[in-house]
This record gives structure tokens, C-alpha cells and sequence, in this order.
């Protein structure tokens, strides 16, 4: 889609189009990360369907100028619904050598490239293994280069200010911005509101931001250098009123909405660790709201504490990683023993052991499942994009509550840092989360259950009359009291295991969109959401017989699963692990899922998944209809 | 004091209550081996219990793993036996979550200083309001005889056949330098002393550690006899009084002064020594506590009782403090307008 109109500028038109993805890129200390949530939120502010895509290293500054210093951060901004980030830039911005070396590759044919020329010095070409300079050697020839010397252009705008070089220095992404700006014909108010805001105590600093970003929006105005401007309309998108949200900002006001709605203060044990630390730095604003927030001396004594006020009748919640979720093993199934209601986050990075800390990955679904000693089961939920991580924080709790359980709740660093515009609920369609302690002395017997959900009473310290004692040896059925009877001990294994059939009686059943029978059904879990729901419409637009299935469950799997799994010719389960969920889904459904694994610490792009279903529809002998975009 | 109230601080009951040893004696049967020094400590610290004035359901105990770990079955109070070297992670949640609640901790010698060493270090730094009781009998007992972090160098047992190549730690010294603000000792068969000790323990308000020397009959018999065996341990054992002379033995005769800053034995009545030379017990005193933490029998009596004993406010109430401010400079909590913060747009 694109239309043309003539600007007072005559030689620059306007164009219309319907889906732009940036990417800007620079070292990990030029704020590439700030200039994307700027542009993000000015786009979203605007009106615009996004998601974003922050790729960024673990060390905070690695030597400037180096491929690993790189620091990038993806958008896609739309008129109309979109799920992913983009497969690949339209524009690429590139503020030095190695961010060009660096993304230059997942740069189409044709695309833009704005790069500051100031930084393509010998001195960085050859920290990246240039021997000549990409920007005069004809390399770049089949890209659209814009050499703008953004280094020398901004210090000259923030002459007299009595910024020192450095200061000066630490502008430019801000340069890069308000080119930007104009390029898209975006509005700089938000962007000079923030400077405002944040710089309220230096007005130097604001002043430079300001003028930096000014002297961006001017140059585009008044050089030649560019022969078109674009504009990306507002999208359609539901009724209501919408902010940007990340998925750990959503997880963070998910379990606060929670404890409101169970009436239960938040009690949040946690260690920092990336990419899950967002989340204690965000809880711990919120005091006001009851929040206890506390800073453990490691990953076991955060989960201890937060199954110490579960058990005085706090929502107790912790949150981790990989590596932390190993650590935490032990108090799960002491969680999973004693029956009381606890939620551990997982913020999935890729692994094993430290692995790529910022880097995405689905690698610890089998952990969380089965990483504990014994037969220990416990509810697993998964979000699938930023703003289903606040309804699954509620629903997490809801099932902690209800069933007396530990729950996991399976983030990833793609879903924790990406963004998209959050439809914000009313407060009145939130649902319900009722809580019950035990007050009644008659009849208490620390494990007799309830009928219904198998929930054993939640009988809190200081009630008068309910004295008793739990912990991690086995206890026997009912009474509560310490038990090694064989047949007591068969009869409580199972008991456990039989709550997770209660939990999958309290669930929705599996959606599919798209047929509901046919050859090919998609089935994926958490963050891949986006990128499986457009390679399936991209599919389905070319009148393919392919549906697209995405677990929010994992333990225990909604009740109609296999019969979802069984209405299709075949099932692809793609994965960002080595077939975790194919595993499961083969385990438990004996149905022939076949995986689609990539483990590059990166999102799956919608081509390659699109690429795969019609292979797979090949070998089944079905045409799926011509490539679209 | 009702469950729901959850926020107001530690205090016993308005009303005083009276209880007496077998209201806090559970229907479980003991069952540790007979002979146990730990059958002494679960009876002191049940007859000191009704002192403190909380009611039974206010009073939880946590345990580790371990022999020490079977105590919270036996009180007939709430109780959570939980896993190795944990319960200090726990009570940290719990006292966070119910300041009401009066909260212990029962632990041992390797649940506390091996296994849980990291939290011991940390509920102790942070002044979390827990009593922390420590068994220690220089042995693992639970898993049949293996050194423990306190064994003695070159202990012989089933995982050290040639003797250890560990030098052990001192577990007052841990809790000093981890800025404990109640720290003491006692033995398991000095019952009087050790229901004083408890007592003392229960009424200080923060982190409060009590080492409780103990003999394991089966796998360590006569860990402490040497100072603790009723003939001697008048000679080889100091009890601390705060404010008084740091006098001893038998004859009350003997006595522990500063000679420059190292501390000797000296006779009373020798080269005309009397009362006035000794050193005074101060229990707010850090010096003198960390001098207390390093001597040890046989160069030294062993010191009992009181080491340190010093106010600060503790963590459940800092915590708690900081909720009140951010309610009154902030009021409560508005779920939808914090939904509704930061930069918004509405969708027609």
C-alpha cells in the first residue's frame, strides 16, 4: 500500500505505507536501547500496532567499537495487527562499523541504510576487520546508504552549551532519533517531554538532548539527501484505552492486580538476575500497595521466603532464570509437599548453565517440569506475548489459591523485554480471586482435602485452635502427620498428581485458529506466538488447510489437547529448544509431532517457520499456495 | 490478637495468658535416641514458653534437616519442618509477612553452619526477629556419624577414617561478624541455665542466636564432657553476668583479666590480685564479645550465657515502616490508576 503526495518541499514526497521495522544499532553505550523506546513509544502514542525486539549483550560496556559491544533494538511499527518485531529491517541504522558489520547480513536488498559516517575512523574499521571502508568501497551498493556525519552535525548544534566532549558525545543517538522523527513524520513532543522529565535537575543535559534531537529533525528537513518521507497510519485496534507495555512491566503489575484482587499483600523473594531483575525493581516502587519486596541473599533463600509468607497467608511469589530455577529446585518440592500456594517465575534465557544471559530461549519447559526429585508435580502456565503476562499473572495466583499449589510461570527474555500496545482491562472485568482460611476448629485435619479441588485447608499461623505441624516428610493422608506406611505414601503421590486433573477442569480448552481439522496444525507455547500466527495466516491467506494451536498451559495440559492434536494430518511443534513441548505432547498424546528447533537466541522469524509448514505440507502432498509477503 | 491482623508488631497478648509446660507439649511421640542431649533442650525450652505471654497459635517453630529438625513436631504450636539449612529463608518470609507471629528457628550444627551457612550469615545481618537455637554436638547425627563444620581438627569418623584436614569454625564468632544483636551460649545438661538462656533469647527483640552444646550419645558421646561433666565444669566453664567480674571455678577464686588486650587466667588472691582487677562483662560491649567468641577450653574456660545484647531495630520493622510511609505520603494503592499511568491512548 502507498501513496503518494507532494510536500511543500517540492522534491520530497510523502509515501504511505502500511508496516515499517527499524532497527537501530550502535554500541552497547551510545543508548540504542533508549532511542527505540523512544521511537517506540512515540509510535505507539501515535496509534500504531507495534513490537519491538531489544537485542542487547550481557557486559554492560564491552570495549567500545567491538562486534560483541553491539546493541540493537528492533521495531516494527503498522496500520494494521501485527505479532512479531519483523523478520528484518526496512531501515537500518548504524552508528558505527560494528553495528554495520554486525546487521548489515539481515538487511535486505533494497533496504535503507543511515549510517554516521564520523564513525567509519580507520581506528574502528580495524577493530572489526574492515581493511577498506564499507561506505566508499562499493560494498553497499545494492542498499539504499545515507552517509550523514552525525558526530560532527551534533556537536556543532550543541556548540556553546559548555558541554564537555564526552557529554556531547552521548547526544548523538538522540541526532539519530529526531532524524528519524522526521523521516516518519512523527511528532517530537512525547520525546522533548521525557528530556524534560528526566533531565529536570541538569538543564544542560536537557538542553543538548533537546537541540540534539532538533538538529536530527532539521537536518532531514533541510538536506537533500533524502527523497521521500513516510507515514505509518494509526491501526485499527480495539476499542479501549491502550498503553506500551513490556511483558516484565506486565508481569510486575499482573501479580500487584493479583494480590489486590485476592486481597493478599505481595510478598516478592528475589535475587537479581537477568532478565528477570526488571520485575524487583518495579515491585519495589510499589509499597503503597503492600508490595514486600525483598533482596535475597540468593536464588534459595528468595523462594524460601516467599513459601515463609505463603505461609502466613501472603501471596508469596519469586521470581529467576535458568540457572536460578536450578537453585530453587528443592523449596519447589518442598512447596509441592507441604501444598502451599507459591508462584516462581521463569524468565527463560538461552542455556545450559550461564549461557547467553540477554538471549532468548524456551529451554527450561522440562526443567520446571521435572527438575525436582520424586514425583513432584506442579502447575505450569506460559504467557505468549507482553500483554498476556499480566492475565497469566492473575491466573497464576487464581490456580496457587484455589488448588494449594505451586504454580511456574514461564517468561523468556524476548517476551520479559519486547513491547507491544496493551489493551488496559477495566477493573470490573478482572476476575475474581476468592481465598479461604481456615478458621472453624472443628473437624481440621491439616490434609483433608477438598472434594472439588483436592485443596487441603490453608490454616494460617495465630488462628486459635489449629496448631499443627507441616513440612517436606511425607505426611499422612488427612491427618497431616509424619507417615513412611507404604500405601499412604502410593495414595499421597497420587493425590498430588490428581490436582493437576482438578486444575485441567478449570481451564479453557485449547483454541485453534484456523480449520478445525485439516492437514497441518502448528502448535506452539509462549513467546513464538507471533511469529506462528502470521507464518499461519501468511499460509492460510494462500488457502492452505493449516491451523495454529498455542498452549498457555503446559501442566496440565487443557482437557481437549489430544483431540485438537488428533483432527490434523500432521502437527508441527516449533521450538526455540531441541523439542521440549514435541516431547510432551508425544508422551502424553501418542500423537508422531514432528519439531522445528532453532536455538540461536533469537526470536523465530516468520519465513523460516513459514518455509517449514510448507515443507511439511509438500510431504504431505498438498499445494499451499504461492509464497505471499 | 485475631489472624487477619497481620501488620501490628511482635507483641504477647493484651490479655496475660496463663499457660504452663504441657500446653506447648505436642501428641507426637519423641523420638530421638534415648539418651539425647536434645530431650533436655525440647523440655527447657517447653517450660520457658508460657514466660513469654503469646498465646500458643502466635508462636511458630521452623527447623531444618537434621536430629535438631524434629523439634517443631513435638511443640504444640505451628510448626514447619522444612529443608536443609532453609529455615532461615522461611522465617525471613514468615516475620516479613506476620509480624505478630513470635518466631524460631531450630537448627544444628551442620544445617546452620555448613548447608545454611549463607542464610545463618544473612537472617543474623539483617535483624530479622527470630530465635535462632543452634544444637551443636560436633557430628552429623541424622546421617550416622559424619564431621560436621564444628568436629574438632583431625576427628576420626566414618567419612574421615584418617582424621579431618577441617579446622573448625566457631559458631559465635559467625554471628558476631555477622552483626547478630543477641548472642549466647549454654550447654544441654546446665537445664537452669540453659531455661535462663532461652528466656533471655525469647525476650530480645532481632536476630537472636543461642548455641546449645549437645551431646550426641551415639555418634559423638562426650563431645563437650571435658568442660561440661558436673565434677569439672565449675573449673572449665564461665557463666557471664553483665556488670560483673568475669569470676569462676569452684572456690569462685578464679577469674579472667586483660593483660594489654590479650586475655589471661589469673587467681584471685595472687600477687594481690582481687575482684576490682578482673574484667567486667558488658554484653553491649563488641570488643569484649569478640574476645568472649575466641576462648575456648582448654586454654580458657569455656564462657556461657550472655555474649552480646544490643537494640537495634529489626527487619520485619524497617520493612513494615516503609509500607506505612509510602501509604501515608502516597496513600493506598489504586490498582486502576496504576494501570492507567504512564502515557496512554484511547481507541474509539
Amino acid at each position: 500500500m502507498s501513496t503518494e503526495t507532494k510536500t511543500a518541499r517540492g522534491a520530497v514526497k510523502t509515501r504511505e505505507l502500511d508496516r515499517v521495522t527499524i532497527r537501530f544499532a550502535g554500541d552497547s553505550g551510545d543508548g540504542m536501547q533508549l532511542t527505540g523506546t523512544q521511537f517506540t513509544r512515540t509510535a505507539a502514542a501515535f496509534g500504531n500496532d507495534i513490537s519491538t525486539f531489544p537485542d542487547f549483550p550481557a557486559e554492560i560496556r564491552a570495549p567500545a567499537g567491538s562486534l560483541p559491544g553491539v546493541s540493537g533494538f528492533q521495531l516494527s511499527f503498522s496500520s494494521s495487527d501485527i505479532h512479531t518485531p519483523g523478520d528484518e529491517p526496512d531501515v537500518l541504522v548504524a552508528m558505527n562499523p560494528a553495528a554495520l558489520k554486525a546487521n548489515l547480513g539481515e538487511l535486505p536488498q533494497g533496504g535503507a541504510l543511515i549510517v554516521n559516517e564520523d564513525a567509519f575512523t580507520s581506528q574502528n574499521l580495524a577493530k572489526v576487520g574492515y581493511i577498506a571502508n564499507p561506505l566508499t568501497d562499493g560494498s553497499l551498493s545494492q542498499w539504499h546508504v545515507f552517509n550523514v556525519p552525525i558526530s560532527t552535525l551534533n556537536s556543532r548544534a550543541l556548540k556553546g552549551l559548555g558541554l564537555t566532549n564526552k557529554q556531547v558525545d552521548l547526544t548523538k543517538n538522540f541526532f539519530a532519533l529526531g532524524l528519524m522523527f522526521w523521516l516518519y513524520e512523527r511528532d517530537m513532543g512525547p520525546t522533548l517531554a521525557w528530556i524534560e522529565d528526566k533531565f529536570s535537575k541538569r538543564p544542560e543535559i536537557a538542553e543538548g538532548n533537546r537541540r540534539a534531537l532538533r538538529a536530527g529533525y532539521n537536518f532531514g528537513e533541510t538536506t537533500e539527501i533524502f527523497h521521500e518521507r513516510y507515514i505509518v497510519p494509526p491501526a485499527q485496534l480495539e476499542r479501549g484505552t491502550y498503553r506500551n507495555i513490556t511483558g516484565n512491566e506486565a508481569t510486575a503489575l499482573g501479580f500487584v492486580a493479583a494480590s489486590q484482587l485476592a486481597g493478599r499483600d505481595l510478598f516478592y523473594g528475589s535475587y537479581p538476575i537477568t532478565p528477570a531483575s526488571d520485575i524487583l525493581h518495579q515491585l519495589a516502587g510499589y509499597k503503597n500497595f503492600g508490595v514486600k519486596t525483598f533482596q535475597a541473599e540468593d536464588e534459595i533463600a528468595a523462594v524460601g521466603a516467599a513459601i515463609g509468607a505463603s505461609y502466613g497467608g501472603a501471596s508469596g511469589l519469586t521470581a529467576s532464570s535458568g540457572p536460578g530455577l536450578a537453585l530453587k529446585a528443592e523449596a519447589m518440592g518442598l512447596a509441592v509437599m507441604v501444598e502451599l500456594p507459591l508462584v516462581v517465575v521463569d524468565v527463560q534465557r538461552a542455556g545450559p548453565s550461564t549461557g547467553m544471559p540477554t538471549k532468548t530461549e524456551q529451554g527450561d519447559l522440562l526443567q520446571v517440569l521435572f527438575g525436582r526429585n520424586g514425583e513432584s508435580p506442579l502447575v505450569v502456565l506460559a504467557p505468549a506475548t507482553p500483554g498476556e503476562c499480566f492475565e497469566y499473572a492473575v491466573e497464576a495466583v487464581r490456580i496457587a489459591t484455589k488448588f494449594m499449589t505451586p504454580v511456574v510461570y514461564l517468561s523468556d527474555a524476548f517476551l520479559a523485554n519486547g513491547a507491544e500496545p496493551w489493551r488496559i482491562p477495566a477493573l470490573e472485568d478482572l476476575p475474581p480471586i476468592v481465598t479461604v482460611n481456615r478458621t472453624e476448629k472443628d473437624g481440621f485435619f491439616p490434609y483433608a482435602r477438598d472434594p472439588q479441588t483436592l485443596a487441603r485447608p490453608w490454616a494460617l499461623p495465630g488462628t486459635p485452635g489449629l496448631e499443627h505441624r507441616i513440612g517436606g516428610l511425607e505426611k499422612a493422608d488427612i491427618s497431616g502427620n509424619v507417615s513412611y506406611d507404604p500405601e499412604n505414601h502410593h495414595r499421597m503421590t497420587e493425590l498430588r498428581q490428581a490436582k493437576g486433573d482438578r486444575v485441567a477442569a478449570d481451564i479453557p480448552p485449547l483454541e485453534v485458529h484456523g480449520p478445525a481439522q485439516g492437514d497441518l496444525l502448528v502448535l506452539g507455547w509462549g513467546s513464538t506466538y507471533g511469529a506462528i500466527r502470521s507464518a499461519v495466516e501468511r499460509l492460510q491467506a494462500g488457502g492452505a488447510s493449516v491451523a495454529h494451536a498455542h498452549l498457555r498451559y503446559l501442566n496440565p495440559m487443557p482437557a481437549n489437547t489430544g483431540e485438537v492434536l488428533r483432527s490434523y494430518r500432521r502437527v508441527l511443534v516449533p521450538e526455540l529448544n531441541l523439542g521440549q513441548l514435541q516431547l510432551l505432547v508425544r508422551g502424553r498424546y501418542l500423537v508422531d509431532a514432528i519439531g522445528y528447533h532453532r536455538v540461536r537466541g533469537k526470536p523465530f522469524r516468520i519465513a523460516e517457520l513459514e518455509q517449514e509448514a510448507r515443507r511439511q505440507l509438500a510431504e504431505l502432498g498438498v499445494a499451499a499456495g504461492s509464497a505471499s509477503r | 490478637m485475631t489472624a487477619t491482623d497481620h501488620n501490628g508488631a511482635s507483641t504477647p497478648a493484651a490479655e496475660p495468658i496463663q499457660l504452663t509446660r504441657k500446653d506447648f507439649v505436642s501428641d507426637q511421640e519423641v523420638r530421638w535416641c534415648p539418651g539425647c542431649g536434645d530431650y533436655s533442650i525440647l523440655a527447657q525450652t517447653q517450660r520457658v514458653m508460657p514466660d513469654f505471654g503469646y498465646p500458643r497459635e502466635n508462636i511458630v517453630f521452623i527447623s531444618g534437616i537434621g536430629c535438631s529438625g524434629r523439634l517443631p513436631y513435638y511443640m504444640n504450636t505451628y510448626g514447619f519442618h522444612s529443608i536443609h539449612g532453609r529455615a532461615p529463608t522461611l522465617a525471613t518470609g514468615l516475620k516479613a509477612a506476620r509480624p505478630d507471629l513470635m518466631v524460631w528457628v531450630i537448627t544444628g550444627d551442620g544445617d546452620a553452619l555448613s548447608i545454611g551457612g549463607n542464610h545463618l550469615l544473612h537472617s543474623l545481618r539483617r535483624n530479622v526477629d527470630v530465635r535462632i537455637v543452634m544444637f551443636n554436638n560436633r557430628i552429623y547425627g541424622l546421617t550416622k556419624g559424619q564431621a560436621s563444620p564444628t568436629s574438632e581438627m583431625g576427628k576420626v569418623t566414618k567419612s574421615s577414617p584418617f582424621g579431618t584436614v577441617d579446622y573448625p569454625v566457631s559458631p559465635l564468632a559467625v554471628a558476631l561478624a555477622a552483626e547478630a544483636t543477641f548472642i549466647a551460649r549454654s550447654v544441654d545438661t546446665f537445664t537452669d541455665h540453659l531455661q535462663g538462656t532461652l528466656d533471655r533469647a525469647g525476650h530480645h527483640r532481632g536476630s537472636a542466636f543461642v548455641e546449645v552444646l549437645q551431646n550426641c550419645n551415639i555418634f559423638n558421646d562426650g563431645a563437650h564432657r571435658e568442660f561440661t561433666d558436673r565434677e569439672v565444669r565449675e573449673d572449665r566453664t564461665i557463666t557471664l553476668e553483665h556488670g560483673a567480674p568475669m569470676i569462676f571455678g569452684k572456690d569462685r577464686d578464679k577469674g579472667i583479666r586483660l593483660n594489654g588486650h590479650q586475655p589471661e587466667v589469673v587467681t584471685l588472691g595472687e600477687n594481690g590480685l582481687t575482684e576490682a582487677d578482673l574484667l567486667v562483662h558488658d554484653e553491649t560491649d563488641p570488643l569484649i564479645a569478640f574476645m568472649l567468641t575466641r576462648i575456648y577450653w582448654p586454654e580458657f574456660p569455656v564462657p556461657v550465657g550472655v555474649i552480646r545484647s544490643v537494640s537495634r531495630p529489626t527487619h520485619d520493622q524497617m520493612l513494615n515502616d516503609q509500607i506505612a510511609q509510602a501509604v501515608a505520603s502516597r496513600g493506598r494503592g489504586d490498582l486502576g490508576r496504576l494501570l492507567n499511568s504512564g502515557e496512554t491512548w484511547t481507541v474509539e
